[in-house]
């Protein structure tokens, strides 16, 4: 009997998707994907559009992560008008990204994570879900809210709106930061960092429940790559690209990421609106999968060397003590998670007492200088990159985005296919598979709303196919 | 020609009229959008502009007259003795709501990435008349931006062919860029009968078509989601000091 499993939708993530599990004739699990099953097209509407209003176009890509829209857009306008933002206007980006970066990581893990590693991954899964976690540990889920609503905050405080901001614009920011917008965050900044770091200890103290996991959810070596400054120290908005390997060697070290095109191929799939990007020099013919690598917060702290921030650090050196320089079991992404949200909150706290965050001016103005743009930014699941090309009126002819999710993906399948041949045994899948599986994908936080450019709903489904590709199997999950 | 509205003929109002039940005096010559505006009774317009002709296209102002269900303009329908006017009943708000409608439904009206989103008056009368659905077909019109001229923008999927800029730059500023085009479903704004705006030898780049643009559909170039900002209050302004002769008749004033 060969058969195809497949999870369908795949929930608790960001969008929906679906999961097929193909087996063999020995019924062995032979390989396993990881399906977007919607389209968007934004890189086509987008076309014929005045360039300046793209941060805006682009950022309604999606409520999830708009902040990190607007910024990657906004570069690549500043690109494309040949100007560098005030320095007023890149300290008041970096606090919108870094609020990003907390409120986003703050809901993977709390509203989304946290049920399979508290619950366990074999309770029931009509409660093992963020309703059932606020029943077994209220308190723990209203920090995780606090503490997300704190990131929200620090969004408005620059973007305008905690969702759809309008503040990040081409050439800068809107407004000048205030001192009130900096009392109101400053009052939030100490519960805030309890929060993380009580978070870190919560995790901390799980952790050796999930051995098995750990050595399963995507424990091979990839490359990763992320920003990272000069120095090795992690960055998030502006400079240059690192990529290191699986032992941490330098692969290519600063690298502009307007340059990506040389380095990074887009392949397309013939089953899942997500492209697969590789880096092109493992590649030798069609296949891109020799040439995965890796984004988002694993990567981050895989490719730089200290955060900068003193808490952050002593939880990053105390966590390479225990698991290595380099982590590569995708679990490890909670871990990066948490650790980030602690730097970006002490990040934060030195940003309001830079007295370069006050300064009036804050937005630089020309035209159309370059007929290219790139801007790159450090969303909260990765590296995202925004290019565009235009006429010499400033109306877009060309659009491209990757985006972290879609490079992830060749990394995501060969998860759950590691994940499916630990614990799938036979035909008849077991919840308790069906859930590590979901949890495999759901380590890497997907976001699939931009990633894919789909459409409205996105369910996640579990197929389970012959060798022939006939189902022999389903099972949904809204 | 006086670009101001006309001046009630007389010191006080002596017309009598019923304005939506209630017995009123208008102003001899008075239009009904004047006397409504002026006894606090809102009546929805798009293409009216205090200082500008009226031209009476977007028939948002429509009202019911001695029961006729002809519906008049307001705007351009002076008041006459007797008039039993009523500005809000179902049936015109139902007009309007259509109007307003379909409106939306022949362009691409998608406030959340437009320039003028939160200074629109086609999203206001859209929230004021709750329309919160619409009832056509949409059309979804590709029709490529116009970005030649060096300080602007036209969308034409945001134009709602007010005419308020074919009017403005005719009647204020004198240069007579703009024009309608074709018919119907066709019509299209354009400059100098049909170039790009940018090169248009008549704009004098005064800007005045961007600021009383109702939409998205003329702005300053550069401008992102919801940055722009027009300004059509300023034509009144500008007309009446013509009127009043404020450039040519200025006298110093007494030391």
């Amino acid at each position: 009997m060969h058969d195809i499993h497949t999870i369908d939708p795949v929930s608790r993530i960001e969008g929906h998707a679906k999961i097929t599990l193909h087996l063999d004739d020995a019924g062995s699990v032979a390989d396993a994907r990881f399906h977007v099953t919607e389209f968007r097209g934004f890189e086509d509407f987008c076309r014929g559009r005045p360039v300046a209003e793209m941060p805006g176009l682009t950022a309604r890509t999606c409520g999830i992560c708009p902040v990190s829209h607007l910024i990657a857009s906004a570069k690549a306008v500043d690109a494309i008008h040949a100007i560098v933002a005030p320095p007023a206007a890149r300290a008041q980006r970096q606090l919108a990204n870094l609020g990003q970066i907390i409120q986003s990581h703050v809901l993977s893990f709390f509203h989304l994570s946290a049920p399979d590693l508290l619950l366990g991954m074999d309770a029931d899964p009509a409660t093992r879900n963020v309703f059932g976690l606020m029943q077994a540990e209220p308190e723990l889920v209203r920090r995780g809210i606090r503490l997300r609503q704190f990131g929200q905050e620090v969004i408005a405080a620059v973007a305008g709106e905690r969702i759809h901001g309008k503040g990040i614009v081409p050439g800068g920011v809107a407004e000048p930061f205030t001192t009130d917008k900096r009392d109101a965050i400053r009052a939030g900044l100490d519960e805030a960092l309890t929060a993380g770091t009580d978070t870190w200890q919560l995790l901390d103290g799980i952790v050796d429940g999930f051995r098995r996991e750990i050595g399963v959810f995507g424990d091979f070596p990839t490359l990763y790559l992320a920003h990272c400054q000069p120095d090795g120290t992690w960055e998030h908005i502006d400079g240059k690209l690192r990529v290191v390997d699986a032992q941490g060697g330098l692969v290519v070290d600063q690298l502009d990421p307007a340059d990506y095109r040389d380095h990074l191929g887009e392949a397309a799939n013939p089953d899942s609106y997500l492209k697969s990007p590789y880096w092109k020099a493992l590649v030798p013919d069609d296949d891109p999968r020799p040439g995965m690598y890796r984004v988002g917060p694993l990567a981050r702290i895989n490719v730089a060397d200290r955060f900068g921030t003193p808490i952050a650090d002593e939880l990053l050196t105390a966590f390479r003590d225990r698991v290595g320089r380099v982590v590569s079991s995708a679990f490890h992404y909670h871990a990066a998670r948490v650790l980030e949200v602690i730097a970006s909150i002490e990040l934060i706290g030195r940003l309001l007492d830079d007295p370069v965050l006050y300064e009036p001016q804050v937005r630089a103005q020309a035209g159309i200088n370059a007929r290219r743009g790139v801007g790159a930014s450090e969303a909260p699941r990765g590296t995202l990159f925004h290019d565009y090309e235009v006429d010499g009126d400033g109306l877009v002819t060309g659009v491209n985005l990757i985006i972290a999710t879609g490079q992830n993906e060749l990394a995501m399948n060969r998860t759950i296919l590691e994940i499916a041949r630990e614990y799938v045994d036979g035909p008849q899948l077991t919840d308790g598979v069906l859930n590590r599986v979901e949890a495999g994908i759901r380590a890497y936080d997907p976001c699939l709303s931009c990633s894919t450019h789909a459409l409205g709903q996105m369910p996640m489904a579990l197929e389970l196919l012959d060798p022939h590709g006939q189902l022999v199997s389903e099972v949904h999950r809204h | 020609m006086s670009l101001t509205p006309p001046r009630p003929g007389g010191p006080r109002p002596n017309v009598p009229v019923i304005l939506d039940g209630e017995e009123v005096l208008a102003f001899d010559g008075e239009t009904i959008l004047d006397l409504a505006r002026r006894l606090g009774s809102p009546i929805p317009t798009l293409c009216y502009l205090d200082g500008l002709s009226v031209h009476g296209g977007c028939r948002l102002c429509v009202v019911e007259v001695n029961g006729d269900n002809r519906l008049p303009l307001a705007c351009a329908t002076p008041v006459s003795s007797e008039m039993d006017i009523r500005t809000d009943t179902s049936s015109l708000r139902d007009h309007r709501r259509r109007v307003i409608e379909l409106l939306f439904a022949e362009g691409n009206h998608i406030c959340a990435s437009c320039v003028s989103s939160g200074a629109c008056e086609l999203q206001d009368l859209a929230a004021e008349n709750d329309v919160d659905h619409i009832h056509y077909a949409l059309e979804f019109p590709r029709i490529d931006v116009d970005a030649t001229h060096p300080k602007y923008v036209l969308d034409r999927e945001r134009c709602v062919l007010c005419t308020r800029c074919v009017r403005v730059c005719d009647e204020v500023e004198g240069a007579h860029v703009w024009d309608i085009a074709q018919r119907g479903s066709q019509s299209t704004l354009v400059a100098e009968l049909g170039k790009p705006w940018g090169d248009a030898t008549s704009c004098t780049w005064c800007g005045k078509c961007v600021l009383v643009c109702p939409t998205g559909a003329l702005s300053f170039k550069g401008r992102s989601t919801g940055e722009m900002r027009h300004d059509p209050d300023v034509i009144a302004f500008l007309a009446r000091l013509r009127d009043e002769g404020e450039w040519i008749d200025r006298e110093e004033p007494a030391p």
